[in-house]
């Protein structure tokens, strides 16, 4: 079964429900080596989003992947309004005008939204970020697409992936972002935006199935 | 946490209508996407001069729009960088077909923001160039880092190039001066408190009574090194010698000192430190030409104070003394 329009619309509005929930927690890891205000500014990003796709009902999933891309370019500010904004609209780019997306179409947006992020912020695997979270669910998804999974699957092996990618994080020393100036007081920590990263792929792999 | 906030979400709205009807001489206030304009935006042929960041530091930006200096301010969400739709707005707002310069503050998110702003700028026809102000030391510029944070040296970049694009600079030229004077600012901080964000409602930081923590940037983000707290003789130096070996400045200089509060620091206090600091300016032979005392780049109710020391020259004494007025500096007119 493909993911329509609707199917799309839906995922995005459970991922914006659980970045609510999680907005504590995001803030709360943003604070010990950030500035605390990630949870806020991606759950203001994301509320904003229910009230958009109501009223402009975008009709294959590339729009509701745009709608999703300009909202949260308008609404998030901070670094992960450019980077989040600019992976759904590289995703939207992706997947053009077509009605349904099948597994190598989402395999496809995945890739081309890490493209988008590593264009944006200049990040690798290792700089403590998002990307080190996005890298390898991208991997995940394009090898379980190429042995013909499913959407459900090429999902659930992406969000495996960011989660262990976003743990990955812990160590790290970053090197991007607010949470270098720490420089060395930034390793022990979970970092956000790979977090975030994470729930959203888990978000998305639970409304696919 | 004790505010006088009503609902975090709205603070920052809150705070602009307040501020509009404050200076409703000098500056019009716009919502959704919030943008502060001069009032007499755009100025025939003038270079736009447009700035923005998280809300939070003021009187920074929004209290430096008016004439002389910036033409328009995007204010964030507190300590969270405008959209690129507000920056847009501003530009749109006050570009007068000789283009905009956008002087942003060196942290990941604002430019992005803005460079995403400059994109969409460029296709709506105007001509944009950017400056990025990197101004405190504290930071090592290195390929592990996201580079040094632009801090209350922003200040004095913004009052510079308001004033050559009033004379009728070019777009070029306001931009060459801005690099000019990023050359050669520098600036730290120190807290002697945390602060604490409205919509987080605790802390950004812990810090015992006999600490202070040195390098802060201006959004509670804890600096590199914790101290312990000292009298003001120590603490002067701990901010005002990595300025110095920075550049370096060094005997003969003529220099502007801002000597910055956090928000939270009585001016008591500024004026205490900022004597300590002229006389060891003084000892090491390089001339205070041009000060400005006072909490000029702010995070929020935070106790501390930061040092800039700002290079001058004929041409930079000259566009200092040039007339300012807006909410938050005024003179010669």
């Amino acid at each position: 079964m493909g993911c329509t329009a609707e199917r799309v619309a839906d995922a995005v509005r459970a991922v914006a429900r659980v970045v609510a929930e999680h907005r504590e927690e995001l803030v709360r890891l943003d604070r010990e080596i950030g500035d605390g205000d990630h949870g806020e500014n991606l759950n203001r990003g994301f509320a904003a989003l229910a009230p958009r796709l109501a009223e402009e009902a975008p009709g294959t999933p590339g729009e509701v992947l745009e709608l999703t891309a300009t909202t949260l370019v308008s609404q998030v500010g901070g670094a992960a309004g450019p980077l989040f904004g600019t992976a759904f609209r590289r995703a939207a780019v992706a997947v053009g005008g077509v009605a349904e997306l099948d597994a190598r179409a989402v395999a496809a947006a995945l890739q081309a939204a890490l493209e988008g992020v590593v264009a944006r912020g200049k990040a690798a695997v290792g700089d403590k970020t998002m990307v080190d979270a996005l890298t390898p669910a991208v991997a995940a998804a394009e090898s379980v697409a190429a042995t013909g999974g499913d959407v459900a699957a090429v999902l659930s092996a992406a969000a495996q992936a960011a989660e262990q990618g976003a743990e990955s994080t812990v160590p790290l020393v970053a090197r991007k972002g607010r949470a270098s100036y720490l420089g060395e007081r930034s390793a022990g920590h979970l970092d956000p935006g790979a977090r975030s990263t994470a729930l959203l792929l888990r978000t998305l792999a639970g409304s696919a199935r | 946490m004790k505010k006088i906030v009503n609902d975090p979400a709205t603070a920052v709205a809150d705070a602009l209508r307040g501020m509009a009807l404050a200076h409703a001489d000098l500056i019009e206030v716009h919502h959704d996407p919030a943008v502060v304009v001069r009032a007499d935006a755009p100025v025939p042929r003038k270079v736009a001069v447009i700035s923005g960041g998280g809300s939070g530091h003021e009187p920074l930006h929004a209290g430096f729009v008016g004439r002389g200096m910036l033409d328009a301010a995007c204010p964030g969400a507190v300590f969270t960088s405008p959209t690129p739709d507000q920056v847009r707005a501003a530009v749109a707002r006050t570009d007068a077909g000789a283009g905009a310069l956008l002087i942003v503050k060196n942290y990941t998110g604002d430019v992005m923001n803005f460079e995403m702003a400059a994109e969409m700028a460029a296709d709506d026809g105007v001509e944009v160039r950017s400056v990025v102000v990197d101004d405190d030391v504290a930071v090592q510029d290195s390929l592990f880092t996201a580079g040094r944070r632009g801090v209350a040296g922003t200040v004095l970049v913004e009052k510079l190039v308001g004033a050559a694009a009033e004379r009728g600079v070019d777009l070029a030229g306001c931009e060459a001066l801005a690099r000019r004077v990023v050359g050669r600012v520098r600036s730290m901080g120190l807290a002697l408190s945390p602060c604490t964000v409205p919509h987080a409602g605790r802390p950004s930081f812990e810090l015992g009574e006999d600490e202070v923590e040195l390098g802060i940037g201006i959004h509670g983000e804890p600096g590199r090194q914790r101290a312990p707290a000292g009298p003001a003789d120590s603490l002067v130096p701990a901010l005002l010698d990595p300025v110095l070996a920075d550049l370096p400045f060094t005997g003969g200089d003529r220099v502007l000192l801002l000597t910055n509060g956090m928000g939270g620091t009585p001016l008591l206090e500024l004026y205490l430190a900022h004597g300590i600091a002229e006389r060891l300016l003084a000892e090491r032979g390089i001339t205070v030409e041009r000060r400005l005392v006072g909490s000029y780049t702010t995070s929020l109710e935070m106790q501390g104070m930061s040092l800039t020391l700002l290079e001058l020259d004929d041409e930079l004494v000259e566009l200092w003394d040039a007339p300012v007025r807006t909410p938050a500096l005024r003179w010669g007119v």
